[in-house]
């Protein structure tokens, strides 16, 4: 009998369902924060799948031009060939164009990316921050836990309370509300520790801080 | 007298499987179960044993508890480490310490750890698998000192040293390292903190503090947190709100009409002591 089952062709069997799973979770938390005349963007360091720690000082804020700065989380094998691919085509603007490429126009070529591959897509959440033109701070496409977004509604955007206004966002007010936040997450979430990097980017240029979280 | 019929079964009540089975397939969502990752192991050494955990309790991604205990009272010789769900963890080991002290008031000897090893995999055989507990059963008797591992199905063995829970793997790479046999209590003690500390530190179902406790044949002692493995981290900021920023939504007010007053005088009485 096995053999006969064996011996059959294949379009004479009942049609078999196949799975294909080319996605991986491997976590990260990023939060970024946009000021009058600065940005400030930071990841956590940790890099998982499932149980498994694979790194503790994995970086996910990725330098595009010297006045953008992109996290990205989520599947690690598309981070890295989506940025490799953004990369190429930012350094292919400079060289058409003769200047680096504006914040606004790496977030609208970043969406054109993403939504190329609509039907097979990069499992990558981004968030992308920079400068504009005018120097102020541009904060694109989000990409947050559960935990963090309605810290930052609350304490940037004011939202949730009556009469409240939200309060002048200032360097050091950024800085609290990142560190903050990242210090709670790793309470409560299991991918979110080891440590973070604060990366903060005005006109006179960029400066980063290293944070150490709880390792558990 | 009770009939045949009528006479409840023992165990799982099997008869509601069918109707969950069609709620699902129409859609509902069952109710899931608290599973733990976790990091437990016990070791045994010169004048007893040792027996380890960490405190941390998840929902999924979620630490649902920072401090558990998961180092569960048997009898006074004898304690047991718990992993996988916490429902069945709890109740199994209530469940086995009442059992044995109703065979301890029985016997009017100390329970054996074999006693309760054979009692435990009986149970959790009978449930085929389906009790997710996992546990590390530890303990002093006049045979000497004893460490069994327990698995949800109902197998065990009797070893020197073991692990289980998500974190097993990095706690056993620590005792398979640095056991050996006839240790000294300060030198065992170290040796299961590391472990758990393998456990807590490499897997991300284990977390916070380790528990240990210590049986020898003088009674055991609970030792809560022996160790904070992760200090928390410090806020920079400060979180507090001004009066009235909740807002009110709707506001409804009902006058309570008093229709007639009625008082009724209640006397001192003794307490029926009969």
């Amino acid at each position: 009998m096995a053999v006969e089952m064996a011996m059959e062709p294949d379009y004479m069997r009942d049609p078999r369902k196949h799975h294909f799973s080319p996605y991986m979770e491997n976590g990260g938390t990023s939060i970024a924060i946009a000021g009058d005349d600065f940005v400030m963007i930071a990841s956590d360091t940790r890099l998982t799948r499932g149980f498994n720690i694979l790194s503790r000082n994995q970086e996910k804020v990725l330098r595009l031009t010297p006045h953008t700065m992109m996290a990205s989380s989520g599947c690690w094998a598309d981070v890295l060939t989506l940025s490799k691919v953004l990369q190429d085509r930012i350094t292919m603007y400079s060289h058409e164009h003769n200047e680096s490429m504006p914040t606004t126009a790496v977030a609208q070529m970043l969406s054109t990316m993403l939504y190329w591959r609509r039907f097979f897509p990069y499992y990558v959440a981004n968030i992308l921050a920079g400068l504009d033109e005018q120097g102020k701070g541009v904060v694109a496409t989000g990409a947050s836990v559960a935990q963090i977004q309605p810290l930052l509604d609350n304490q940037v955007a004011a939202l949730n309370m009556k009469g409240a206004t939200p309060p002048k966002m200032t360097k050091d007010l950024a800085r609290q509300l990142i560190h903050d936040a990242f210090i709670s997450a790793a309470e409560r979430d299991i991918n979110t520790g080891d440590g973070i990097i604060i990366h903060t980017i005005t006109k006179e240029g960029k400066t980063e801080e290293m944070v150490k979280l709880r390792r558990d | 007298m009770v009939e045949e019929n009528e006479r409840p079964q023992a165990g799982f009540q099997f008869s509601n499987f069918g109707r969950n089975e069609a709620l699902v397939a129409r859609g509902f969502q069952m109710p899931k179960c608290r599973k733990t990752g976790t990091t437990i192991a016990g070791i045994v050494f010169k004048d007893g044993v040792v027996l380890g955990a960490d405190t941390r309790a998840t929902e999924g991604d979620i630490v649902a508890d920072k401090n558990c205990c998961k180092i569960h009272y048997l009898q006074p010789n004898m304690y047991c480490c718990g992993a996988g769900t916490a429902a069945d963890l709890e109740m199994t080991t209530q469940m086995m310490a009442s059992q044995l002290e109703l065979h301890r008031l029985n016997t009017g000897r100390q329970v054996p750890v074999i006693a309760a090893n054979t009692m435990l995999k009986q149970m959790l055989f009978r449930y085929q698998g389906y009790v997710g507990a996992a546990l590390v059963l530890g303990g002093v008797d006049k045979y000497g000192s004893h460490i069994y591992s327990i698995h949800p199905h109902g197998s065990t063995d009797r070893l020197p040293y073991t692990t289980m829970g998500s974190g097993s793997l990095a706690a056993m790479s620590v005792f398979e390292a640095r056991w050996k046999p006839n240790m000294e209590l300060d030198e065992a003690k170290q040796l299961v903190r590391d472990a758990i500390a393998g456990g807590v530190f490499n897997d991300l179902g284990s977390g916070s503090n380790i528990d240990l406790c210590v049986i020898t044949k003088d009674g055991a002692t609970m030792t809560r947190p022996y160790d904070v493995a992760n200090v928390k981290g410090q806020r920079v900021g400060k979180y507090e709100y001004k009066r009235g920023v909740t807002e009110v939504l709707n506001t409804v007010v009902r006058p309570i009409e008093i229709v007639s007053e009625t008082v009724k005088v209640v006397s001192e009485e003794d307490m029926d002591t009969a």
